[in-house]
């Protein structure tokens, strides 16, 4: 690591301007978590940080009627303590609150784990299976990008140079529907998925038929992935054993896993299928109420 | 002649819990460990490595590092002494100064990832890690050996050229087998012949690395009059010099080392690694050189515990009785020989009396970090085949297999697989006790739906070394006294050598004041390591208070003008024998000895044996979720002889530690190697250690058999905890799912797949 520049912008153009001047020689700065640990590791060699804690909107979120806006540089903590958040968005929580300890919590946030692009994010699944848009501004303007296009391999994005998030813009979650994530871990904190499921389920107003569903699957690809088949079966399916069953077993084939220390192909994918089952029961019973 | 001492029970100070003296400055921050280590014109040194694990070494170019702003000096394998191949005993396993020296700088090859072949010092770390990518060296990569089974085939490559393997007794060369020895007794064949149940398995383990929190770290300065001045974390500064003095071939009075406080070690820290470097590096740019290990290397480059293949088979007879045993031991050294299956062959069958036993271990050279001690190293390795093949034998002979570790328990006579005759030991103590626990005795509950339950024993043991330790006292005018040891203080022990002064004393044991001395400032001291330092530098100290005892009741007969002899001391409080109505008390002497003498000091000295057999039982209840094969530990107790406890919270201490990381080494830890010889996990986020939240509270039972040749009793208890975790766990997996599994760790991914 050599010395780089510091910088603290105040708005969100001037934090465009330092990015795009140095291109991938600087990074934005929110929690550091991640930034800190690579720059000290000379994965990335830095000429200058930016810190964007400065910017307003970065810092700021938001629950209303339209649905739950994340700025970018929101450390979890404030995510997983604010009670609307708890009562509407619980599978937001269920990521949020297993990122790293107590510690990290108060300081990395979903904006970073998203820029990450870790295959392993455990913020990124729930934020998927809500629909949640990530909003980018950069020196040719704004622009959106559906969460799950956002990482487009390991720790690469969509974002160009001089791009940066600016916020994650979550919709209202309809009636009747309740979320969910969980991950595989050996232990039981502190580690890295071997293999993670988020899911979104609305059922109908009796709670014994899926009107629509989404899931998605964390660690079992290049990127966090939508398994689009997995979700989109349980359309008009009744409340039972079988859809659930049908559905994981859809999701552990959309997943494709590679044998690594932390666990091998077979195992991730009947993870896959295992806590498909289980999230998918979850999201069912938050959705009941 | 060894002298013997009688059980006591009516101690004052011994058996109680008094605060550790080091609390304050370790719960404050304010302890100096190396880390904190500054001093004026300090500079930073910084290793270049090789991204290779086995390769010969072309060509070096430093000319772009050394004209670097900045940078004072650069070295490389051409600028470390010569050193001869000379065995030294460190205590808990031993050095062999070339070996030793290879290990920490490349000579032609490198033979493990990481193995350092230059290193800078420069004005600050980033400048001399700047300096260090700019060491270009040229490589002709080798096919790395990552497992014994390889190392040990006909074609494999050779690691060590000039290396002579010893093949019981005879030379061998152009081989990867630095030794293989044999221990046989009795008509092993014969008794196996005739046994009625016979059991014989294969286990394999990976290596597992002590995980120590504080990584590696050195201070040198080699100043104008050629002294070398070290400050480490170390767990001894006498062998640490040993070390350094024979690495840089220079006499041991030529260095001073500095112990810090040490944030673990666990047998780990015996070895030096950056010390000789630093110096080196000191030498060329006449500055003090720190340098502090990154986390990586730590893992890929310091010693972890070897890997393992075993076979061992059981013969018993109808009555449950073992009649015979055999045992073939492959054990990984890494990069260098050494890999413990000396400490293996006395650990094997150590809690059993068996009348027919062989043993066979190798030492086997792969391309991995060359081993080093950790905690009881070899003995948690044949525990987990040794107890896993006893619990499978029981199962299949239908035999409870606490009766039958009981009715087959080692007791005192009993021939040990190296052939060594057990004294006084507490093995059926321990086993008996088991028999009682509440955890024994209580239901295993039911399993929540999805998921099984299950309960497993072990046995494990270490023998635990004495060797040599020192301690000086002195009296202060205020009645306290200073004590002055030669341990490194890793697990609390200077409050109990402090104990051990005090209750000699009559003292509180806060009126003691212990500090840990540099090399020269107290006598030689051994290693902290090998369960001995309560042991052995505990002695020390009991005897340099016997010793003050005898020179204050000199000052007293000047004071009371009657001859020393006359002088009695009892509970604090010297009595004349003359008049019994005449006494005084240690703190009221205390005040009058600038009249009565001057200064009151004393030394203890000791060079002893063995710190006493130390066994253990331990008990494990398991939860197994049979979807996903996660496995949690859900009640845990340790049972050991402990021989008396100094300090019972630091004995339970070491009862739970031991138990921790073998837990974690039974379920998570492993070296997960790459197949040219990389090891992919080198982070505590990928090499997983348990943590609080992955255990439960861990119970344990001290049973106290004392041990007779320590004047309190004390026997060594800090490694003897580690080694039945690894057959307990494996024995509960195997009564929850019916499946056993043979090979370390018993992760998730392998009990999903055993339940296929």
């Amino acid at each position: 690591m050599h010395p780089f520049a510091y910088v603290a912008p105040k708005t969100v153009s001037e934090a465009v301007s330092v990015l795009a001047e140095h291109g991938d020689r600087a990074r934005p700065l929110a929690g550091g978590t991640d930034l800190l640990v690579k720059a000290r590791a000379n994965v990335w060699d830095l000429d200058a940080v930016v810190d964007v804690k400065n910017i307003p909107e970065l810092m700021s979120l938001s629950i209303n009627g339209a649905g739950l806006s994340i700025g970018a540089g929101v450390p979890c903590c404030q995510v997983y303590e604010h009670k609307d958040i708890q009562e509407q968005y619980p599978g937001i929580i269920d990521g949020a609150s297993i990122i790293g300890g107590i510690q990290i919590q108060s300081r990395a946030g979903l904006g970073g784990n998203l820029c990450n692009a870790a295959p392993s994010g455990d913020g990124i699944p729930a934020l998927i299976a809500y629909s949640a848009v990530a909003k980018i501004s950069g020196p040719n303007g704004n622009r959106e990008v559906a969460v799950e296009d956002f990482a487009t391999g390991p720790s690469r994005t969509v974002l160009e140079n001089g791009e940066l998030l600016t916020s994650i813009e979550i919709p209202k979650p309809a009636a009747n529907s309740g979320a969910a994530y969980t991950r595989f871990i050996p232990r039981n904190e502190m580690d890295i998925a071997v293999a993670g499921v988020g899911v979104f389920v609305q059922l109908d107003s009796e709670g014994k038929k899926f009107e629509s569903a989404r899931i998605a699957l964390a660690s079992v690809g290049p990127t966090p992935i939508l398994a689009q088949k997995a979700g989109d079966s349980l359309a008009g399916k009744p409340v039972n054993d079988e859809s659930i069953a049908s559905a994981a077993s859809l999701a552990k084939d959309a997943a494709s896993p590679i044998t690594d220390m932390r666990g091998t192909v077979d195992q991730r994918k009947h993870l896959v299928e295992v806590l498909t089952g289980r999230m998918l029961n979850q999201a069912i019973e938050r959705a009941r109420g | 002649m060894v002298a013997t001492f009688e059980p006591k029970t009516d101690y004052k100070v011994v058996g109680t819990r008094p605060i550790r003296h080091d609390g304050y400055d370790k719960v404050t921050g304010r302890a100096i460990y190396g880390g904190d280590m500054k001093l004026p014109g300090l500079i930073w040194g910084v290793m270049v490595r090789s991204p290779h694990a086995h390769a010969t070494i072309k060509s070096i170019d430093t000319s772009a590092a050394e004209a670097m702003k900045g940078v004072f000096s650069v070295i490389t394998g051409a600028d470390m002494p010569k050193a001869p191949s000379k065995l030294v005993d460190l205590g808990e396993g031993n050095v062999n100064f070339k070996w030793a020296s290879n290990k920490l700088m490349a000579d032609t090859k490198v033979l493990y990832r990481g193995h350092p072949v230059a290193a800078v010092a420069a004005v600050d770390r980033y400048v001399a890690e700047e300096a260090a990518r700019k060491v270009v060296v040229e490589y002709d990569v080798l096919p790395a050996i990552t497992n014994v089974v390889d190392a040990l085939k006909p074609d494999a490559p050779i690691l060590l050229d000039d290396l002579v393997g010893d093949d019981l007794g005879e030379d061998v060369t152009n081989t990867n087998m630095a030794a293989h020895v044999r221990h046989e007794f009795g008509d092993v064949e014969g008794a196996m012949a005739s046994a009625t149940h016979t059991i014989e398995r294969e286990y394999n383990m990976q290596m597992v690395h002590q995980g120590y929190i504080e990584p590696h770290n050195a201070t040198a300065l080699w100043d104008e009059e050629d002294r070398i001045k070290v400050w480490t974390s170390t767990q001894g500064s006498f062998p640490a010099r040993t070390q350094i003095a024979g690495i840089l071939q220079v006499d041991v009075s030529r260095v001073k080392v500095t112990p810090l406080e040490i944030g673990g070690g666990f047998g780990g820290k015996i070895p030096v690694y950056f010390e000789p470097i630093a110096a080196l590096l000191s030498k060329k740019s006449q500055r003090p050189v720190k340098m502090v290990m990154e986390r990586t290397a730590v893992f890929e480059t310091t010693g972890p515990t070897p890997g393992a293949r075993m076979i061992v088979k059981l013969g018993a007879d109808s009555n449950g009785k073992l009649t015979a045993a055999t045992a073939d031991i492959w054990f990984e050294a890494g990069a260098n020989p050494g890999a413990f299956i000396g400490p293996a062959a006395q650990c094997v069958y150590a809690p059993y009396e068996i009348p027919n036993t062989r043993i066979d271990g190798w030492d086997v050279l792969v391309n991995k970090p060359k081993v080093a001690p950790y905690r009881a190293p070899g003995s948690p390795q044949v525990a987990f085949a040794m107890e896993s093949a006893v619990d499978e034998l029981c199962e299949q002979a239908g035999w409870d297999s606490l009766q039958f570790r009981i009715d087959n328990a080692s007791k005192e006579g009993t021939r040990r697989g190296d052939g060594v005759l057990f004294s006084k030991i507490g093995m059926q103590e321990v086993l008996e006790a088991t028999k009682q626990t509440d955890h024994w005795n209580s239901p295993i509950g039911d399993a929540p739906e999805g998921k099984v339950r299950g309960r497993g024993i072990a046995n494990g043991y270490w023998f635990n070394i004495g060797l040599k330790s020192s301690a000086n006292l002195s009296v202060n005018s205020d009645g306290t006294v200073q004590l002055t040891e030669g341990s490194t203080d890793i697990g609390g022990s200077r409050t109990s050598m402090a104990m051990h002064v005090a209750e000699v004393l009559g003292l509180d044991a806060h009126d003691v004041r212990p500090v840990v001395g540099d090399t020269e400032s107290v006598g030689f001291t051994d290693v902290t390591g090998g369960s001995r330092t309560t042991y052995a530098t505990g002695y020390a100290c009991w005897q340099a208070a016997n010793n003050l005892v005898d020179v204050l009741k000199q000052r007293v007969a000047i004071l009371w003008d009657v001859k020393a002899e006359d002088v009695d001391f009892k509970d604090g409080v010297f009595i004349s024998n003359a008049e019994s109505a005449k006494t005084i008390s240690f703190k009221e002497l205390a005040g009058k000895l600038e009249d009565l003498g001057g200064p009151a000091n004393s030394t203890g000295a000791v060079d002893l044996e063995s710190a006493g057999d130390g066994f253990g039982t331990h008990i494990a209840d398991v939860e197994i979720d049979l979807a996903t094969g996660k496995t949690d530990v859900i009640r845990y107790t340790a049972i050991q002889d402990v021989g008396t406890a100094i300090h019972p919270s630091y004995v339970e201490g070491q009862l739970q530690g031991g138990s921790v990381q073998g837990i974690g080494w039974a379920l998570n830890e492993e070296y997960f190697m790459h197949e040219d010889g990389r090891m992919a996990n080198s982070s505590f986020l990928d090499y997983r250690m348990p943590t609080s939240l992955d255990l439960p509270p861990i119970d344990t039972v001290l049973v106290e058999v004392p041990n007779p040749l320590h004047p309190y009793g004390v026997r060594g208890v800090g490694e003897t905890p580690i080694c039945p975790p690894i057959p307990a766990i494996a024995n509960a997996i195997n009564d929850a799912t019916g499946k056993r599994l043979y090979s370390t760790p018993m992760n998730a991914g392998s009990i999903v797949e055993s339940l296929k």
